[in-house]
Order: C-alpha cells, then sequence, then structure tokens
C-alpha cells in the first residue's frame, strides 16, 4: 500500500454534465456544472434543443393560423397563451371582444393558472422527494383538465380564445363541473399544505435556498410568482388591467427572503386566489355574444354561413385570405402563470405578421439561475429549478 | 402615477436632441427610434433619470427591415415598475454590417435575449460579455430569422454531432 503524502495531493475543479434528459430539468435543459467537490463554482445553462422555429412559421400563416402555434408554446397554460396572443391581435386591429367572452377567458385562464401550478407542485416536491404530493396534484389537475375537455374538445392544445373572443358557447354541464371544483379545491390545497409547508425535510431543502434579491430579480427581468418572492410587487393583472381583471377582487401574496420556500408559499396562495377569481367569475358571468360581430375579422355564426350567401362568401374569404390589420406594431403583455407573457406583433398590412416576437417568461427567469445557485451545493439546482417553473416549450420556441 | 406618452417623448428628446430620430405614437404606444451608437447612453439615461425609471427590460429583439430600408431594426421593451408606464425604443442598424453597442451593462436581462438576437439575425452587440449562439445547434449556419432564409432551411439537421460539442 503506498500512502500519498499531502504535499503531492492536488484537487481540480469537475465538470458534470447535468440533462438534457434530466429529469429535475424539465425538459430538455441541459446545464454544465464546474464543482469542486459538491459546491457549485459555475453554471451554464444550454437551451435550443425544442427550438421549432415559432416565430418564423408565424411569418408564414394568417392571424388566425397562429392561434394553434402559441398552444405549444408553455403546454400547460394553453389558455393563457392564446389569450396574449389574441389581445396582441385585437389591439393592433383597435377592437374588443364582447364582455361575456372576456369574462370566459379570465375564468379559463385563471383555471390554467391553477393547472400549471399544480404540475410544478407535483414536479418540484417529486424533485425534492415528496411523491405523495405528486399523485394528488395530478388528481385534481385532471378535473381541471377534464374541464378543458369539455369547453374545447382538446386536454392541452386547446385553441379556443380566438381574435374577437372565444371559439364557442359554454357547453352545458360547464357551470355545474367548475362549481364542484371550485368548492372541493380549497381544501385539497390545505390537504397539500399539511404534507409540505411546516416539514422539517421540506424546509431544510428549501429555506434559504437559491436567493435573489429584489435589486437582481428586476435586473435580470424576472417575472410572475419568480420575481414577487423577492417581494417586489408587480402584477400585471393588478398594474395594466386586461379581460376585466379590474372586476375581480383578489390579493396578490409577496415573499421577503427571494428563497425557494418564498417561491413555494407564493404559488400555493396564488391557486387560493385564483380559485377565489373562478368563483366570482362564475357569478359574474354576463349573457351575450362570445365572439364579437366585426366585418372581415371575426368568421360569421355558424347558423349563416349555412343559409345565408353573404355570410358563405365572408366566411370563406375569412378563410383563405384572412384578415388584413393596419399597418403598424404593437406589444401586449399578460400574466401567465409563469410570469410576464408577451407579444410583439409588427403588421404590414398584409395577412400575415411581418414579425412575431414571443417574450417568454421563462426564458428570462432561467436566465437568473447560475446567479441563484453558484457557490451553493449540487442538490440546491434541482431545488432552485423546480422554484423557477420552467416549461421549455416557450424557452426554445 | 404613469407620465402621458407625449411628456415621456418631449423628456427624453430634450435630453437627446440629436440621438432620437423619431418619434411616433400608435395604439396609445409611444415608440422612439433611436441612433445606433447613443443607445447605451440613452438607455442609461432612460434607467438612471428619477421621473423615467425605467429599471425593467421586458423584451428586445430584431426585425428585418433588409428589403425596404437596407436595415435591421433591433426593438427594445421597456418598462417601469415604480412608474407604471411603457417605452419602445428601436434602433435601425445597417443591414450589410449590423452592430451596435449592447445594453447588458444597464439591464443584466439583455444577456441571453441579445444572444437570441445575434443567433437569428446576425447583430453583433458589442460589449457583450459572452455572445454565443443560444437556439440553434453550434453547427448551424445562417441566421434562421432573416427574410431572405427560407422556411424549410438550408441544411439537413445534424443536432446528432453538434450534440457533444461542448460550447462552455
Amino acid at each position: 500500500m503506498t500512502v500519498t503524502s499531502a504535499a503531492t495531493t492536488t484537487t481540480q475543479l469537475m465538470t458534470i454534465n447535468m440533462g438534457p434528459q434530466h429529469p429535475s430539468t424539465h425538459g430538455v435543459l441541459r446545464l454544465l456544472l464546474e464543482l469542486d467537490g459538491e459546491v457549485i463554482v459555475k453554471a451554464v445553462p444550454h437551451v435550443g434543443f425544442l427550438h421549432r422555429g415559432v416565430e418564423k412559421l408565424a411569418e408564414y400563416r394568417t392571424y388566425h393560423q397562429c392561434i394553434p402555434l402559441t398552444d405549444r408554446l408553455d403546454y400547460v397554460a394553453p389558455f393563457s397563451n392564446n389569450l396574449a396572443y389574441a389581445l396582441t391581435v385585437e389591439k393592433l386591429l383597435g377592437i374588443e371582444a364582447p364582455e361575456r367572452a372576456q369574462h370566459i377567458r379570465v375564468l379559463l385562464c385563471e383555471l390554467t393558472r391553477i393547472a400549471s401550478h399544480l404540475l410544478w407542485l407535483a414536479t418540484h416536491a417529486l424533485d425534492i422527494g415528496a411523491m405523495t404530493v405528486f399523485f394528488y396534484c395530478f388528481r385534481e389537475r385532471e378535473a381541471i383538465y377534464d374541464i378543458f375537455e369539455l369547453v374545447a374538445g382538446a386536454r392541452m392544445h386547446t385553441s379556443y380564445i380566438r381574435v374577437g373572443g372565444v371559439s364557442r358557447e359554454l357547453p352545458g354541464g360547464f357551470t355545474e363541473k367548475v362549481h364542484k371544483f371550485v368548492m372541493e379545491f380549497p381544501a385539497r390545497l390545505n390537504e397539500y399544505e399539511t404534507l409540505l409547508t411546516e416539514n422539517p425535510i421540506w424546509k431544510k431543502r428549501t429555506v434559504g435556498v437559491g436567493i435573489i434579491s429584489a435589486e437582481d430579480a428586476i435586473d435580470y427581468g424576472l417575472s410572475g410568482p419568480s420575481l414577487r418572492g423577492s417581494g417586489v410587487n408587480w402584477d400585471i393583472r393588478k398594474a395594466e388591467p386586461y379581460s376585466q381583471y379590474d372586476k375581480y377582487h383578489f390579493t396578490v401574496p409577496l415573499g421577503k427572503n427571494g428563497d425557494v420556500y418564498d417561491r413555494y408559499r407564493i404559488r400555493i396562495e396564488e391557486m387560493h386566489q385564483s380559485n377565489r377569481i373562478v368563483h366570482q367569475a362564475l357569478n359574474i358571468l354576463p349573457k351575450g355574444d362570445c365572439l364579437a360581430r366585426i366585418p372581415n375579422v371575426t368568421l360569421p355564426p355558424k347558423e349563416d354561413v349555412e343559409t345565408n350567401m353573404e355570410a358563405m362568401i365572408t366566411h370563406f374569404k375569412l378563410i383563405t385570405d384572412g384578415i388584413h390589420p393596419p399597418k403598424g406594431e404593437v406589444y401586449a403583455s399578460i400574466e401567465a402563470p409563469k410570469g410576464e407573457l408577451g407579444f410583439y406583433l409588427v403588421s404590414d398590412g398584409s395577412s400575415h405578421p411581418y414579425r412575431l416576437k414571443i417574450r417568454p417568461p421563462s426564458f428570462v427567469n432561467l436566465e437568473a439561475l447560475p446567479k441563484m445557485v453558484e457557490g451553493r451545493l449540487l442538490p440546491d439546482v434541482v431545488a432552485t429549478i423546480g422554484s423557477l417553473d420552467i416549461v421549455l416549450g416557450e424557452i426554445d420556441r | 402615477m404613469p407620465m402621458k406618452n407625449e411628456d415621456l417623448a418631449a423628456l427624453i428628446k430634450t435630453r437627446f436632441p440629436e440621438a432620437i430620430m423619431g418619434a411616433n405614437i400608435f395604439r396609445n404606444e409611444l415608440t422612439l427610434t433611436v441612433q445606433k451608437d447613443a443607445l447605451a447612453e440613452v438607455a442609461r439615461f432612460l434607467k438612471e433619470n428619477e421621473d423615467l425609471d425605467f429599471d425593467f427590460l421586458s423584451d428586445l429583439c430584431g426585425v428585418d427591415r433588409a428589403e425596404t430600408d437596407d436595415v435591421f431594426e433591433v426593438v427594445y421593451h421597456l418598462y417601469s415598475l415604480s412608474k407604471n408606464h411603457r417605452l419602445r425604443l428601436k434602433a435601425p442598424v445597417p443591414s450589410d454590417a449590423p452592430g451596435l453597442p449592447t445594453v447588458t451593462g444597464v439591464w443584466k436581462t439583455a444577456n441571453w435575449h441579445e444572444r437570441e438576437t445575434y443567433d437569428m439575425f446576425g447583430i453583433t452587440f458589442h460589449g457583450h460579455p459572452d455572445l454565443r449562439k443560444i437556439l440553434t445547434p453550434d453547427d448551424f449556419e445562417g441566421h434562421p430569422l432573416r427574410k431572405d432564409y427560407p422556411l424549410d432551411g438550408r441544411q439537413p439537421a445534424t443536432l446528432r454531432d453538434s450534440y457533444r460539442k461542448d460550447g462552455a
């Protein structure tokens, strides 16, 4: 046996590759980690594995044909994506959806927020080692997806929200189903909290981990729960209310320390608040059209198309030629489950967008990951990625 | 209180009479066209002026206007968390040698946005700390969001080989 003397022992940094197939990177994210023992010296995220060229594709499609593309950005929150895009085109055209449609949009977007946060909670808890939460969350998420299926005919890629309103009237049995969910959900949420909120293992893995200060969070452009975890009070639903959000009562939860635990608390509270909004929306929901009747923008009602020659011609023209918005450019953004989801649209007056830029919250939020994990331990990376709630579909586009 | 678009434009124009080449309000959104070399300086002023306080860079992207105007536009969407107002900046850069100063020194978030714009349009951001491609594979040639890049691409996808290359 040889004994190595201390003088000849050397240490060196080790570079390891995490992902793109690592389960806790939530999709195809690859991280290059430079480690000194178990301490992270440098973290370099690599993205783009899911790049499909959505912005390029949009330039070759009519304004309506872009809606299915938006479903596939943050694919766990399709209604929010549809809404952000529809609002942008509506702003460009200078039109508004009927009041009923706007409240339907709020209702569905808040259900989406709950579904998205449930998926986050499920996988985040699973990453850290709490498996039971995963099964519970998926049970509730399933109930929401059943509602989506009822409304849109699809569970994930709904394409339900249209320019000028929503594609069709809410089906029978919708109100009862949503009401049942709204009444049951708060108790379920409290149940999840009993599993995690005061759980000493959970707290050890999350409290004081992945900290980012308020100034840094703003500088890095964080938005959504990831920004509010650092105590910055910015929610687009409150700051620049769209789609009648100013008629709803809800609070915006804020964190203090900007760590993984605060971001966890915020999303849990947001689910409570979203549930409140859905409940209010059920009561507010006014009668009326669910799609604005604007010639050369929205499709005429199906009954008219089948019985009226002019309506049929309009329908045919809109499908083949599309809408022609005025020349100009607009930017509109909404508070998506992950943060500020914005669309920047440049129109040259033709039936296709000249340029469509998507501002995905996950892309910007992920950029701050190295700042949060450098100098920390390797397992903290897993907890921190989970707390940022990224979806690679909208990062890579 | 958010400032009115007209007041915003007036304030910025007074400070930079030469660098601001134009102002336009469409759908209640203010767009200022900025001379590219003055961009970093204007950006710093917008962030540090107390009345403007544009502390949040929402988005940064490119627009190809090479066919009509021989330029690429670099577009900045700014927001002020404290004042709750928005502003769009546009800097035209010549399409044959597109480049302009980085704003990563003003807003850290610009880092990835500029990398994406570099990747998609081939616009160089002078002074950027780490200007690498971000979305396309390492061996991908061309800038796909340019208008002269065909929709169905120019090369077969060779992700398999590029995957193991160390890009860090």
